[in-house]
């Protein structure tokens, strides 16, 4: 069956890359407004899920050659892996820093280990999200 | 002193590097293993001057110190014979193995398991903390298991290793619960701590039920009667590990453990009678259905619980020296421990040999079947002879160290006689008399070993293969095990003074000079009752062999027959059968079923609690009012609710619960929640697809035929699992029963520099939650992608239903 939806492609298209960007502010800006890993990883798993709708899994995959279940495994590696690093400095495990940073462009600027732990948070999102719906899809 | 603690370690981490070295070298993966048990034996032997010197060695550190559970390694004479015997026969079994495992097995695999158990029995000989050594206990099992069921495609195989995996698992467990009474008794876990403690609480109501349960497992690790058929069938592990676990470490597991807790336990009628009774019974059980066997192997797995069955009952009368404090008597019955040590090294050296000789005979001629074997002797002369070293020690035949520890094995269980507490009356006199019959069918199957399989007329139209010497490399390890045979005969004080009189302070720590009392081990002793003990076994034994063929039908008749055997097959069947017949019945298929098990449940569990503790006040003084955007939001839901039952596509049905989610997003928005209100919308949207994509799999909606009472059923389930939720959150609100816990967070800026106070408890105050929450996202992921995409595929190899 074909169906002709160049609108919804040509806004995609578009769209997408607002979700996209909407999900990389979100996570950043978890730190200190409404945001966080958890969710910037389900905004940009859902700009993914868009384009497998609209596109077919085949085109996205050429434009996109991840494998998704090992964004998911890298993922949980980072989220274990701070909480480790926190043990390689003596300290307990999981336990996060941050420490004000002045930088050239940016100014003082606040950095914490907390952000590696999101990003852990958010490539274990992406990941799954997209290997459950991907698996479940192709299995056709 | 860390370097044991590394010793128990060394192992493991070794193991996980075995994989890429097999990637590398596949054929020389071997050599490299060897490496690690030789380099710990070494440095295991260098502690001998110290140990014999009297100094022990223990380190410790914190493992869950809240639970009063610390890794603390203890070195004292009688770990170290072990720490010796693992290493020592460790290396010779993986020198073996290089040369009997052929590239074609999974080598990798093998050495894996066997370096796992080699920490893991390190670990146990060497944990002062009972917990620490429950955990290295199941892990000798566990890697027990995985060796047994190397050849996986056998069914005999996986027969045996899920048979020793129950019994040695089941017994292990009752250890633990014998540990924890302990505890209960002494509040220590170490068991230096109990032993100097536990004098207070022999009266104690829990003392005979932990000693029980301590003796369950090691009576089941050591394959002593009535556990013991778990052993023969873990003989279809391939030799080398036979060898090993099967003979020299893993089964006397169990045995370390009865001479360990010697100091906190014996010196009670209960634990003398208990071991002493069932290793000599074991002893004789043993013997006796060794005689039947036509298998080597499997007559050499007879013989090794024979053999335990000995070391155990003498560690048995041993405990007896405990009873009343030092003395010449205390001092006699120690002997018997002091026997018992030596025959363990004795029966390690001479059953290592003689299965690695089986091995080499089933490798070499194809067959490990005495009927078929014969003649063997020509043919395979280094081989014969060292079966012949073996065996003749095994028998108790001088110049062989059998001979010796035989010797003293008779004179403890003559000192029997002489006992005069415990209420033995003249009782006594059976343990000679069984040691002696035990000791005539041993002679017996020794005979056996050497003369069927290596005299006699050689058959080779009944062997699979022709018969040949095994290679040089091949002999090595079983050459120096025969020569280590008759070393220690010429030489045994030299075992006995660095190694036995060290272990013997070990095991009676309350009897400081006990080890310098013992005799030293003498060649010739004159003409004693022992020795005329011995002769009649030669005697005898030779007039029964030279008479098997006329008295062996004797096993077919009566009682012999059925075995225990039956019996575990028969109880594991039947409880296959009924927990079958259980589970189909509540294991309908039908969802509908399900949720009315787990709402049920739900309720009962939730409306008990609420009822029990009266935990509904309800309290609406604090709420503020309700406006009319909220009216708005909530009959929408309602709408959407009601409806959704009562369409008839799913799609439609879908898109309702959408209109739920959004509106629980609104929500959120009203009550000024907008982390909650951006996750709750893009969660429903992605769910949404989600849904959609796996409606497509499903058939159309029908209408279910459900009768009136079903429906009755579900609607009263339905009705009261929806007011239960509502009168919980009520019921929350009201209520006030702990502490706040937002005094962790509320200088979160502070302590973690974030302003978003949700983040930051996400990401810093319980990031454990978040972690393992990712962790289990992770695993439903691959869950998902497995359960699709890997189709059951049938292994292309030849394995056996």
């Amino acid at each position: 069956m074909k169906i002709n939806d160049v609108i919804l492609r040509t806004i995609t298209k578009l769209v997408v890359f607002i979700i996209l960007t909407f999900g990389v502010e979100l996570f950043l800006a978890g730190h200190n407004d409404p945001g966080g890993g958890f969710i910037g990883g389900l905004v940009l798993s859902s700009a993914l899920v868009l384009l497998f709708l609209v596109y077919d899994i085949e085109t996205v995959q050429k434009g996109i050659p991840v494998d998704f279940k090992k964004v998911a495994a890298v993922g949980v590696l980072f989220a274990v892996g701070t909480g480790l690093g926190a043990v390689a400095f003596g300290a307990e495990f999981l336990t996060q820093t941050f420490e004000v940073f002045h930088l050239p462009v940016f100014g003082d600027t606040e950095l914490a280990t907390v952000l590696l732990f999101e990003v852990g948070v958010a490539l274990t999102v992406v990941g799954t999200v997209v290997t459950i719906i991907l698996s479940i899809s192709e299995d056709v | 002193m860390l370097t044991i603690t590394l010793a128990i370690f060394i192992p493991f981490l070794a193991a996980l590097f075995v994989p890429s070295i097999y990637k590398w070298k596949p054929d020389k993966i071997g050599w490299f293993i060897l490496i690690i048990p030789l380099v710990l034996f070494i440095s295991l032997v260098r502690f001998i001057p110290r140990v014999a010197g009297g100094e022990t060695i223990s380190h410790t550190f914190d493992w869950i110190p809240s639970a009063n559970i610390y890794f603390t390694t203890y070195l004292d004479g009688l770990s170290l014979i072990f720490g010796l015997l693992i290493t020592g026969v460790g290396s010779l079994v993986i020198l073996y193995s290089i040369y009997y495992l052929t590239a074609r097995e999974s080598l990798s695999h093998f050495y894996v398991y066997l370096l796992m158990f080699m920490g893991a029995m390190l670990g146990v000989v060497f944990s002062d903390n009972m917990m620490v050594l429950y955990v290295f206990w199941e892990l000798t099992s566990i890697s027990s298991f995985l060796l047994i069921a190397f050849w996986y495609h056998r069914k005999q195989s996986r027969y045996g290793a899920q048979k020793s995996m129950l019994i040695t698992v089941s017994g292990g467990v009752a250890m633990l619960a014998g540990f924890i009474m302990l505890y209960a008794m002494t509040g220590s876990f170490s068991i230096r701590e109990n032993i100097a403690m536990i004098g207070e609480f022999t009266n104690h109501a829990l003392f005979v039920p932990a000693m029980i349960l301590v003796l369950l497992g090691a009576f089941t690790k050591s394959a002593q009667f009535p556990f013991h058929i778990w052993l023969p069938d873990a003989m279809e592990a391939p030799t080398p590990v036979s060898a090993y676990l099967h003979s020299a470490t893993m089964v006397k597991a169990g045995i370390y453990l009865v001479a360990r807790f010697t100091g906190i336990f014996g010196g009670d009628a209960v634990w003398f009678y208990t071991v002493s009774i069932v290793g000599i019974f074991t002893l004789f059980w043993g013997s006796f259905n060794a005689v039947r066997q036509t298998d080597l192997k499997a007559l050499l797995a007879y013989s090794t619980i024979s053999q335990l069955g000995l070391v155990m009952s003498l560690f048995g009368l041993g405990s007896a020296a405990l009873h009343e404090g030092y003395s010449d008597q205390s001092v006699l019955y120690a002997q018997a421990t002091f026997a018992a040590l030596f025959h363990l090294i004795n029966h390690s050296t001479f059953k290592g040999a003689l299965f690695m000789v089986v091995g080499i005979v089933d490798l070499n001629a194809g067959t490990r079947d005495v009927r078929r074997l014969g003649g063997l002797m020509a043919l395979m002369p280094v081989t014969f002879t060292i079966a012949l070293i073996g065996s003749f020690s095994m028998a108790g035949l001088p110049p062989f160290n059998g001979f010796l520890s035989k010797e003293m094995f008779f004179e403890a269980m003559l000192t029997v006689r002489h006992l005069e507490f415990f209420s033995i009356g003249s009782w006594g006199i059976l343990f000679p008399i069984l040691a002696w019959v035990g000791s005539i069918f041993t002679f017996v199957y020794s005979m056996i070993i050497v003369f069927q399989t290596f005299f006699g007329a050689h058959q080779p139209e009944r062997l699979d293969r022709e018969a040949h010497e095994a290679p040089m490399g091949m002999l090595i390890a079983p050459s120096i095990l025969g020569l280590l045979v008759v070393a220690v005969f010429f030489f045994p004080n030299v075992v006995g003074d660095y190694l036995l009189r060290p272990a013997m302070s070990a095991i009676y720590p309350s009897l400081p000079n006990i080890a310098g009392a013992m005799k030293s081990i003498k060649i010739w002793h004159g003409p004693n009752l022992a020795l005329w003990m011995t002769v009649g076994v030669v005697v005898i034994g030779f007039l029964l062999y030279a008479s098997l063929k006329y008295w062996r039908s004797m096993y077919k008749v009566g009682p012999f027959r059925w075995g225990l055997d039956s019996v575990y097959n028969g109880a594991l069947s039947m409880m296959e059968r009924s927990s079958t017949v259980l589970t189909n019945r509540y294991m309908t298929g039908y969802l509908r079923h399900y949720l009315i098990y787990i709402f049920g449940i739900f309720l009962i569990l939730t409306a008990g609690t609420l009822v029990l503790v009266g935990g509904v006040p309800f309290d609406f003084s604090n709420d503020s009012s309700i406006t009319v955007n909220e009216y708005i939001l909530v009959f929408g839901m309602m709408v959407a609710g009601v409806l959704m039952i009562f369409v008839s596509s799913r799609v439609t049905a879908i898109l309702l619960n959408g209109v739920l989610g959004y509106s629980i997003a609104l929500f959120f928005v009203i009550f000024r929640a907008p982390d909650l209100a951006l996750t709750q919308i893009v969660i429903e949207t992605v769910t949404t697809a989600l849904f959609l994509l796996c409606f497509y799999f499903l058939p159309e909606v029908k209408k279910e035929r459900v009768k009136r009472p079903a429906k009755i059923v579900n609607l009263l389930i339905a009705i009261s699992v929806g007011t239960l939720v509502t009168v919980i959150a009520l019921a929350v609100q009201g209520s006030n029963m702990f502490d706040s816990i937002s005094i962790y967070f509320e200088n979160a800026y502070e302590l973690t520099g974030g302003k978003n106070i949700v983040n930051t408890i996400l990401g810093d105050f319980r990031a454990f939650d978040t972690m393992l929450e990712v962790v289990v996202l992770f695993i439903a992921g691959i869950g998902v992608y497995t359960l699709v995409k890997l189709k059951s595929r049938k292994e292309g190899r030849d394995v056996e239903d």
